[in-house]
């Protein structure tokens, strides 16, 4: 398995959106159709009802995110669009790592899975699956450790982040 | 509960649809949309103009909307009656034009089942669109269509569609029509932010050769009148681009042509030359700035547009103003100083004598700039031109000049051949009292020709013009310059006779070979009370400039032909 190793700079966009079918298809399918290159897309529920909330992780400068940010806007169905790239935030992803394990490895594992606060939540005689949580530096550098042992599959739920509150 | 406003759901349609105003539907009927179809009786206010192909129906549509500036309106049924509008749907599209398509769906309980006739318009329209929907509830359909029309026509415009299911359509339902709407997720600008306009006098104020490049959204926003007192109280040169031509008097002695791909010579040079640009209701398309990056480079850029998004995405501009053309201007017009560009006017109309790019070349044969001449000079300039798409249109645009408001129907964006009939089509019947002139291709005449049985239906007194050169003429050109006259496929052996053809729809036709002929047969058409086509046989390999190859600059443009060239 490879990942990818080229450094780019990335952006943060979050967005509320209509929670309507097809509300997903008409975001993907612009961003597609512009040839806007993303990392992750993740959207959920928000605290508003019929209103959810997604976060993507653009690939890009200034003048990317710029456009990508005004043609979301430009879409009935988004009701907000906001670049905090450069604003204080916190982001986590969840990640679910299933990696090989033998006896002579597994408190190795044990071990690097303590090391990042990451949580082993099945375990069977050949293989161990590791939930992750963290931003993405962090969910890559235990990917990338873990390697070693062999990883089998890899999910992961895409970004989402949010602004800190000014003091 | 009062009865009386109990109506099934075509009827709630039909109701919607006069609540907006509507007056012309053009479509055809089918299997989904047929109970929508048969409560039309009921409404004899909405006229129904059966067309031949529903390509015809979003064409006539689009053109209907451009000649009145209200929403055109498509009907089609689902499956391939649908698919049908896309080619029109997307020319809408790409051309800002408000477009209302209501389509027929199969029945609830059988979409996505892969039912006789279904297909997923929405899905397939989705990135044509400026919006969609799928309607699931009667109760829906009212405030849908409310809320289509609404976004069709505000901000900067586009096409909707509104699919609706069978059997949504023939259920009960109540009508009431909304009297206002809450779309959260749009809120079209309306006001101009002034410390822009304040940003974008001191550049005027500073300029010693500014340019106004004026677009479709002076069209789109009836902002005519507010682009000449700006551009007379400020004495800048005005420059349209395609779509924007008949929106400032072609005969002003402000006007100065239109640029592009195969504009006028005099025209580019002048954008290259200037130091300032004041774009209007336009959005830097390619065959404008050919290369973006070395477009009008000693120019700063102000860029008035509705769409956020339009600015800064091809070109960088020093003053963006977000904000419908109309009002942007009118706050231009007072904050701006009055000004005297007295060696700017004199240094362009140097540029413009030494680049005479409309002098037609002296030859005997029938060449088509010499038929769209004399159209222009026997119509007064004051026809309605509606053109498809290639090498007649660029004639068109360059030999037919207008004084007049919105004159000139054609499409730009899209490019799609076969508009010229069906949009002549919808623009007389938006414009009963006006003398339409479809100037088209013989290709693109032959990709929508079926509409002829429409306008022979409705006594439409449409005036054909076909430049017909045997060829897909732009096409040819392009193998000609840049593959070694390499004519694979652009050449038709066996065009039909088109006398013969229209004669059989029942339309009075000519056919004109000879340079001696033109001006008769123009006559003769201009006086027919009905419709009239006429065949031009013109040279076949005439080719179109000035030309600035695609994505190259002013500095490569090829301003005539090269001696050998000329037969």
């Amino acid at each position: 398995m490879t990942i990818k190793k080229h450094k780019l700079e990335t952006r943060t966009v979050t967005a509320l959106v209509n929670d309507k079918p097809g509300v997903l298809n008409r975001i993907t399918s612009m961003l597609r159709r512009r040839g806007f290159n993303i990392q992750s897309l993740a959207v959920g529920h928000s605290e508003i009802e019929d209103l959810s909330r997604l976060t993507v992780i653009v690939e890009g400068g200034d003048d990317i995110v710029e456009q990508i940010t005004k043609q979301l806007h430009k879409l009935i169905d988004v009701i907000k669009v906001t670049d905090i790239s450069d604003e204080s935030i916190v982001s986590r992803e969840l990640a679910l790592i299933k990696v090989k394990s033998t006896p002579e490895t597994r408190s190795e594992i044990v071990q690097l899975v303590s090391i990042y606060r990451a949580k082993i939540i099945d375990v069977s005689s050949k293989s161990i699956i590791i939930e992750a949580t963290g931003d993405y530096q962090k969910i890559k550098a235990l990917q990338d450790l873990l390697e070693n042992f062999g990883i089998t599959e890899v999910m992961r739920t895409g970004m989402i982040a949010m602004n800190r509150e000014k003091n | 509960m009062n009865k009386e406003i109990i109506k099934n759901g075509s009827q709630i349609v039909c109701e919607s649809l006069l609540k907006e105003n509507v007056e012309h539907i053009f479509g055809i009927p089918g299997g989904a949309i047929l109970p929508l179809y048969q409560v039309l009786p009921e409404y004899p206010d909405l006229k129904h103009i059966l067309v031949r192909h529903e390509q015809g129906a979003a064409h006539a549509a689009d053109a209907y909307a451009r000649a009145t500036g209200k929403a055109g309106v498509a009907f089609a049924t689902s499956g391939p009656g649908t698919t049908n509008l896309v080619t029109g749907i997307a020319t809408a599209q790409m051309d800002s034009v408000p477009l209302v398509a209501i389509t027929g769906q199969v029945g609830r309980p059988v979409i996505g089942t892969d039912a006789f006739q279904e297909t997923d318009i929405t899905g397939i329209t989705l990135p044509i669109t400026k919006h969609n929907y799928l309607v699931m509830e009667t109760k829906d359909i009212a405030s849908t269509i409310k809320e289509a029309f609404h976004i069709a026509t505000t901000g900067r415009p586009g096409p909707v569609l509104v699919d609706i299911p069978k059997d949504i359509l023939q259920e009960d339902g109540i009508f009431e029509y909304p009297e206002s709407i809450n779309i959260p997720g749009y809120k079209p600008n309306n006001s101009v932010n002034l410390k822009q306009i304040k940003k974008a006098t001191k550049l005027i104020q500073e300029s010693s050769r500014p340019v106004i490049l004026a677009g479709h959204g002076i069209k789109i926003s009836n902002a005519y009148d507010e682009l000449l007192s700006f551009a007379e109280k400020c004495q800048i040169p005005v420059i349209n681009t395609l779509l924007g031509l008949s929106s400032f008097p072609a005969n002003h002695y402000l006007y100065y042509g239109w640029p592009g791909m195969h504009g006028m010579a005099y025209s580019n040079l002048i954008l290259d030359q200037a130091d300032l640009i004041i774009a209007v209701g336009m959005r830097f398309d390619d065959r404008i700035t050919g290369n973006p990056e070395k477009f009008a480079t000693s120019s700063k850029k102000i860029h008035i547009d509705i769409d956020a998004s339009e600015v800064g995405k091809i070109i960088p501009v020093e003053v963006p103003i977000v904000a419908n053309a109309k009002n942007a201007l009118k706050e231009l017009i007072s904050a701006a100083p009055e000004k005297e560009h007295t060696e700017w006017l004199t240094q362009i109309d140097r540029i413009k004598n030494n680049h005479p790019t409309l002098k037609l070349r002296e030859t005997d044969k029938l060449i088509p700039q010499y038929v769209i001449k004399q159209l222009h000079d026997l119509t007064k300039g004051q026809a309605i031109i509606v053109t498809g798409v290639g090498q007649h249109q660029m004639w068109a645009a360059q030999h037919y000049p207008f004084n007049d408001k919105n004159k000139l129907i054609t499409s730009g964006g899209a490019g799609a051949m076969g508009y010229e009939v069906p949009g002549a089509l919808g623009a007389q019947v938006g414009r009963p009292n006006e003398m339409v002139w479809s100037i088209a291709g013989d290709g693109g005449f032959m990709m929508t020709m079926s509409e002829l049985a429409t306008i022979a239906e409705n006594r439409l007194p449409i005036k054909i013009a076909i430049m017909n050169n045997g060829f897909l003429g732009m096409v040819r050109q392009w193998q000609e310059l840049f593959y070694e006259k390499s004519y694979v496929s652009t050449q038709y052996n066996g065009i039909p006779d088109f006398v013969k053809l229209a004669e059989a729809f029942g339309i009075k036709a000519m056919r004109v070979k000879d340079k001696t002929q033109v001006k008769g047969a123009i006559n003769d058409a201009v006086t027919h009370d009905g419709p009239v086509l006429i065949d031009f046989v013109v040279e076949s390999e005439e080719n179109v400039y000035p030309m600035i190859p695609s994505g190259q600059t002013v500095q490569d443009m090829m301003e005539e032909p090269s001696s050998q060239e000329i037969k």
